[in-house]
């Protein structure tokens, strides 16, 4: 008896002995950040390391969609000549106070006009220190876009811009575009140590920085102060795992609960297995075949549909995607607004496709598919469908030569004018806005350009890009993108392969994870069960 | 002695000249542009195009780049990355120490196996033991490291559960680095968890980058050690009725091993290279990863100030092998 009473007492005291145990949340990624200052820089892998966890942006995606919604901003409006945009922010953020920084007061409209600032400022010491580096923020055209950005009063923001822009608002959701701490950043400038900022960021967001161990792992915890409230995780680790076959060796272990971009092979065998979850969802994504429209005979919209209807999408999907896309009919992804689910696509059908070539006259041609040498998110392997794409072709009595360049030299020739035949080629969204595709790569204004390899520039269609562009009525923007969609559909630029499907693999106890359709990945509102 | 170090030293001048010269003009020679690669898709203006040229010093004559990176390089600045704009020595500094932490501990891996199993295999030639070692050191040498390293953590990581998949050390420890070896630091901390983590880690990704150097060293003690041991004086020796293990150990041992340094020494050089793909399955955080990165990212300053470093320690390595060969037999220093 004495015993049992003994036993009970220690396990009593062993019980009320043992702490709390934090909650920490492992994310096998694929590779290094670059830096965390994402204004710095294009890659995803550095945002889901910097924005995705530290920052917020005025706006932002509302999770699993492409939808704005109000973030630091609680809401804003647009002059009615679309050129004067007002923001109104929220007076409860706080950045966030670290072993590095304690801020003294809470965000306000300097910090906003110091984030864009520091872009595009040429006498800002940030704008210096990175000698107009800010590759994301030029490349859509913020500099330009932005005529100047004044400070109502403390919690109030004004941008006045050069010209309407639709797209302006959610290019604010978009990572270059996190809002930075003035007193934080200015602080380090007296300091004489302004770089630190890219080592030892300081945001808003759910997570703060801890450490970085090159190569190896990131550290964050969530940030007691984050507006929306503290996360149910305490800590997040990002375990850096460059191979996808060791990241689901790694899962498989319990080394981590979440990781990106499987092998497409190793679905299957994720989804069997009983401790882990495959969440899956269509990528914001295309990868096309574009002709040179430019170029005889590519020049002639019934030889491009030809084309395409000498293509065997479905054949593309199985064996390159390995299940893992779905064919696409449109230049923009099914989950973007304003898709045209009415448009038929060209059906495949050699027979067909022979015959109207005959029609137009086009016999024994040779042309050059061109393969690209690398994986994107959009396409797993280039060179397999350009093989596909060249039996195909041979069936209708087309001789294609497929051709590769080193990838930079394959951009480089491709935004050549009078580059020859036919490019792969595809795109990932950055904001949910169709201009975002439809804008970039078939404009006139991206002839030229490794944007528009189609070098297409077709009046009416043109027309109706630019129009929508300068509405601010969304219903009225989706209107002309759906009558842009038939446009191209009848003029047939491209031949549009497929939609990736996008799957993330995680432990089943892992709650409230959504896929990012814009392929970020972030850990707000992310649980572990216990 | 002193002479023979300086004669050596003074070699290595023209070689370090030469590596310099490899090291700028290989990333330059292979196709791809960096900022291209940079913007991808999204593409560039050919006025922001331009304006990087100048930022980056490209626009200037070849002559002129190589003559700043190697002025750079006596001054001990190797330019900033293209890509996370740090200098480029504190990016390999920072990485070094684990490549070197993880091919210290494969070689002895190598050392510690291949020397005695090449001797035992020497002693016991044309036994099942002889062709036994011969024959698994023949698959290892032979044996693709990337599929090697898959394979193990399969079975160790993966079905057994004996071993971490991956890593330097579990994330319940954080440890300071002061000398970047992760199984020093945490016994500079004092925490002994750690210790045995770093240690844990290091088991799979030691024997998946030792297994070829093992195979070397192994095949190479046998045929020294069966050349030393036809040799009159080991006959005399046995002859003249010493143990057999003064003989193995003390006479011949000693000699075989001449050539056996040389074949270590060399390993140094393969273990970075091998070190390029273990580091990338098992994602250690060292120099052939990063290696890896930069160049397909086309980071000529990272490129050409790690390659230039990395043939710097490899030469040193190889006279400090030299220096050994002299210790052990005195007539090489003359």
């Amino acid at each position: 008896m004495k015993k049992t009473l003994l036993a009970a007492g220690v396990a009593a005291m062993m019980m009320s002995a043992t702490p709390v145990m934090a909650k920490t949340l492992v994310y096998c990624s694929e590779g290094s950040p670059e830096g965390f200052d994402p204004s710095l820089y294009t890659t995803g892998t550095t945002f889901d390391a910097s924005s995705k966890t530290i920052y917020n942006r005025l706006v932002q995606f509302k999770p699993g969609t492409t939808e704005l919604e109000p973030a630091i901003a609680k809401s804003w409006e647009v002059s009615d000549d679309g050129l004067e945009i007002t923001f109104h922010l929220r007076d409860d953020v706080d950045f966030q106070t670290t072993d590095y920084f304690t801020p003294s007061r809470p965000l306000n409209a300097d910090d906003v006009i110091w984030t864009f600032e520091r872009q595009m400022d040429k006498d800002n010491p940030y704008y210096k220190l990175a000698n107009g580096s800010f590759e994301y923020f030029q490349s859509m055209s913020m500099g330009e876009l932005i005529k100047s950005i004044e400070k109502v009063d403390d919690h109030t923001v004004k941008f006045v811009l050069s010209e309407p822009n639709a797209p302006f608002v959610a290019n604010l959701g978009m990572d270059f575009a996190s809002i930075h701490s003035k007193e934080y950043e200015e602080q380090l400038v007296d300091e004489g140590k302004p770089e630190m900022a890219n080592q030892q960021p300081i945001g808003t967001g759910p997570f703060q920085f801890l450490n970085y161990q090159e190569d190896a792992a990131i550290r964050y915890q969530a940030n007691p102060d984050y507006f929306r409230g503290k996360q149910p995780i305490d800590n997040l680790v990002f375990a850096i795992t460059p191979d996808a076959q060791v990241r689901y060796q790694k899962l498989q272990a319990g080394e981590c609960q979440v990781m990106p971009f499987p092998n497409p092979a190793d679905v299957d065998s994720m989804k069997q297995n009983d401790d882990i979850q495959v969440l899956q969802e269509a990528g914001l994504n295309v990868a096309y075949l574009a002709y040179n429209t430019t170029q005889k005979p590519f020049d002639k919209p019934e030889v491009r549909k030809a084309l395409n209807m000498a293509i065997n999408k479905q054949a593309i999907i199985d064996a390159v995607f390995q299940g893992a896309g779905q064919t696409a009919k449109n230049p923009i992804p099914p989950t973007m607004w304003s898709y045209n689910d009415d448009i038929q696509d060209d059906q495949y059908d050699p027979d067909k496709a022979k015959q109207m070539l005959a029609d137009a006259g086009v016999k024994n041609l040779e042309m050059n598919i061109w393969a690209m040498p690398v994986q994107r998110p959009y396409m797993p392997n280039a060179r397999r469908t350009a093989e596909l794409m060249q039996s195909d072709l041979a069936k209708v009595g087309v001789t294609a030569n497929i051709v590769t360049y080193e990838w930079g030299e394959y951009l480089k020739r491709a935004a050549n004018k009078d580059h020859d035949g036919a490019v792969i080629l595809g795109w990932t969204g950055d904001n949910g806005d169709p201009d975002n595709f439809m804008g970039t790569l078939l404009s006139c204004a991206g002839v030229g350009t490794s944007n528009n390899v189609a070098e297409f520039c077709y009046q009416p269609f043109e027309d109706l890009i630019q129009k929508a562009r300068t509405l601010d009525d969304q219903d009225e923007r989706a209107k002309l993108y759906r009558q842009a969609q038939e446009v191209f559909k009848e003029q047939a630029p491209w031949d549009t392969l497929a939609h990736s499907t996008v799957f993330m693999p995680m432990t089943k106890n892992v709650t409230g994870y959504t896929i990012d359709p814009l392929g970020g990945h972030s850990f707000e509102g992310v649980d572990i069960e216990e | 002695m002193l002479r023979f170090l300086l004669v050596k030293l003074a070699q290595l001048v023209p070689t370090f000249i030469g590596v310099t010269i490899v090291a700028f003009a290989f990333i330059r020679l292979l196709p791809g542009d960096p900022i291209l690669l940079m913007a991808g898709e999204r593409g560039i203006s050919a006025e922001r195009y331009a304006q990087l040229q100048s930022q980056f010093g490209f626009d200037r004559p070849l002559i002129v780049q190589y003559w700043d990176f190697l002025s750079g390089l006596f001054r001990g600045d190797l330019g900033n990355s293209l890509v996370t704009h740090s200098p480029v020595i504190h990016e390999f500094m920072s990485r070094f120490p684990a490549t070197m932490e993880l091919s210290i501990f494969a070689l002895a891996f190598a050392v510690i196996i291949g020397l005695p199993a090449g001797v035992i295999a020497a002693i016991r030639r044309g036994k099942t033991l002889d062709h036994t070692i011969v024959g698994i050191s023949l698959t290892g040498y032979s044996m693709p490291i990337f599929w090697w390293g898959l394979l193990l953590i399969m079975l160790f990581s993966g079905t057994l559960g004996w071993t971490p998949v991956s890593g330097r050390m579990s994330f319940i420890y954080f440890i300071q680095p002061v000398t970047g070896f992760m199984t020093i630091d945490s016994l500079i901390a004092g925490d002994w968890g750690a210790f045995l983590s770093a240690l844990h880690h290091l088991i799979l990704p030691a024997i998946v980058l030792g297994t070829i150097p093992l195979a070397v060293i192994a095949r190479q003690t046998r045929s020294s050690m069966l050349e030393v041991l036809g040799e009159d004086y080991v006959r005399t020796a046995r002859a003249k009725g010493l143990s057999s293990y003064r003989v193995i150990m003390v006479h011949t041992l000693r000699n075989a091993l001449i050539s056996v340094i040389t074949v270590i020494g060399l390993q140094v050089g393969l273990l970075l290279a091998g070190a390029i793909l273990t580091e990338t399955i098992f994602s250690w955080p060292g120099i052939g990863k990063w290696m890896i990165d930069a160049i397909s990212r086309r980071d000529y300053p990272s490129v050409q100030g790690g390659l230039v470093l990395i043939a710097f320690i490899v030469m040193i390595v190889n006279l400090l092998v030299d220096v050994a060969y002299g210790v052990v037999n005195p007539r090489i220093r003359h």
